[in-house]
């Protein structure tokens, strides 16, 4: 079975270690903070301009002063601190932000990522991804390995417009994690009960299988 | 002390004119400038640019000064949550120019500290860095970006003292203190106008300097975009 959003949040957490900040993005990333084990220490940064952010408020608690980068509510956990987008930005570009999880609408073998524009449709901006994608060192993508016609978003090469290149490193899809070496797509783990064979179809990229693949452990 | 005080948001906003170039705090609707927005629609000062964030949305913030046509060119890093916004994209009504957030935010500190360019990473091998010069630092291929002219900056602060020292509340501080100083003339709007010695000078997040009018605003919406709770 393919993983659900929630499951490829879950897997994800795996990866948070302790002592890391850690920048999520809008969608399945978000997700990854419910699932993030409650005996290590570890700070959201939003880039909107907290670090220590907490759970969404209870009712009736909400303050319009307060929110992450998807314009939710939120709340500020005991040691949390406000600074303004320029500094934000310092922190993500000058690499103090050890772990960035964000979405993608295609990858492609050699690491480049799109997911702010598709020409023709609706274009929304790329917000901070931009600035995300080229500053971080670990960046892992949170993704739906086919589109919904079934088509391959992991590719030999991304076919819209760039978000950044060469930089994503790890890839945790409805159907597998993946790790770009080599400007080749290498697979490390399948969803539970989904075949290698299966995944080979949905990956249009080369993808390198080295011996017996397991199962991800969730 | 030199005083920053002026009256109200008319006298804030003496010296606009069409043609202008506005810079605006705010992340959503999140710390916007709301009285300043509402006197620039008053006053319907038509063919700005704005350099904001983000677009507001159809009813409230920058979108009021959308739905009356007052925008030429909009420069913003996401622009999402907002259909009159994409009609007026899409029909080429408006210029809009989209930037990495990060960048914005440089651009007006730049615009602020006398830097007129800098190299960044963002954007590096995408349409972002196109007809930009491009260079190699550390082994690593950097855009260069120029800071911001800009005729005025409208942010808004929690609190505020005669002096134009400001303090910011949550992330409602966001882009606001980067365009403190940035523009010609800053305009801070306020939620409590104090006298000069009652803040703290330990806690002043902008100093009075970069700020050359001040005023309480009349009344604050601060509308929320995505109110998300939790279960007690």
């Amino acid at each position: 079975m393919a993983l659900s959003k929630e499951q490829i949040a879950q897997r994800i957490a795996k990866e948070v270690k302790d002592g890391y900040y850690v920048n999520l993005g809008i969608g399945i990333p978000t997700l990854v903070a419910n699932f993030v084990r409650g005996d290590i220490s570890v700070e959201f940064q939003s880039e909107n301009g907290i670090l220590g952010m907490g759970p969404f408020p209870f009712e009736g608690e909400e303050d319009a002063d307060l929110i992450n980068a998807g314009k939710q509510t939120i709340t500020a956990l005991p040691g949390a601190s406000f600074f303004d987008s320029a500094m934000s930005f310092g922190m993500i570009r000058g690499q103090h932000v050890d772990l960035t999880i964000l979405g993608a609408m295609e990858v492609s073998q050699n690491g480049d990522i799109a997911n702010w524009k598709i020409p023709g449709k609706l274009v929304k901006g790329m917000g901070g991804a931009m600035d995300l994608v080229a500053s971080a060192e670990n960046i892992i993508v949170a993704m739906m390995h086919t589109n919904r016609e079934g088509e391959s978003k992991l590719l030999k090469s991304c076919s819209l417009p760039l978000t950044g290149v060469k930089c994503v490193k790890k890839i945790v899809s409805n159907l597998a994690v993946l790790e770009i070496i080599d400007g080749k797509f290498h697979l490390l783990e399948r969803a539970p009960g989904v075949s290698v064979e299966e995944i080979k179809q949905a990956t249009e990229g080369d993808l390198v299988i080295d011996g017996e693949i397991p199962e991800m452990n969730l | 002390m030199i005083k920053k005080t002026v009256e109200n948001v008319r006298e804030a906003c003496a010296g606009i004119e069409d043609g202008m170039t506005f810079m605006l705090g705010g992340f959503g609707l999140c710390g916007i400038p709301e009285n300043i927005i509402g006197e620039l629609v008053r006053r319907n000062v038509k063919d700005i640019t704005c350099i904001s964030n983000n677009a507001g949305v159809d009813d409230f913030g920058l979108g009021l000064l959308l739905k009356k046509h007052q925008i030429r060119k909009m420069i913003s890093s996401y622009v999402g949550e907002n259909a009159e916004f994409e009609r007026q994209m899409l029909s080429g009504e408006m210029e809009v120019e989209l930037i990495p957030q990060g960048t914005l935010a440089q651009r007006c500190e730049a615009a602020r500290s006398g830097i007129p360019a800098f190299f960044t990473p963002a954007g590096y091998g995408t349409e972002v860095a196109e007809g930009k010069e491009s260079r190699e630092f550390h082994g690593k291929m950097h855009v260069m970006e120029k800071a911001f002219e800009a005729d005025f900056s409208f942010v808004k602060a929690w609190k505020g003292d005669e002096a134009g020292n400001l303090i910011f509340k949550g992330t409602a501080r966001n882009f606001n203190p980067a365009m403190c100083g940035a523009g010609k003339i800053t305009v801070a709007e306020v939620e409590e106008l104090v006298p000069a010695g009652t803040l703290d000078p330990n806690h002043i997040h902008i100093p009075g300097i970069f700020v050359q009018r001040i005023f309480k605003g009349e009344r604050y919406e601060k509308r929320i975009e995505q109110r998300t709770v939790r279960k007690r």
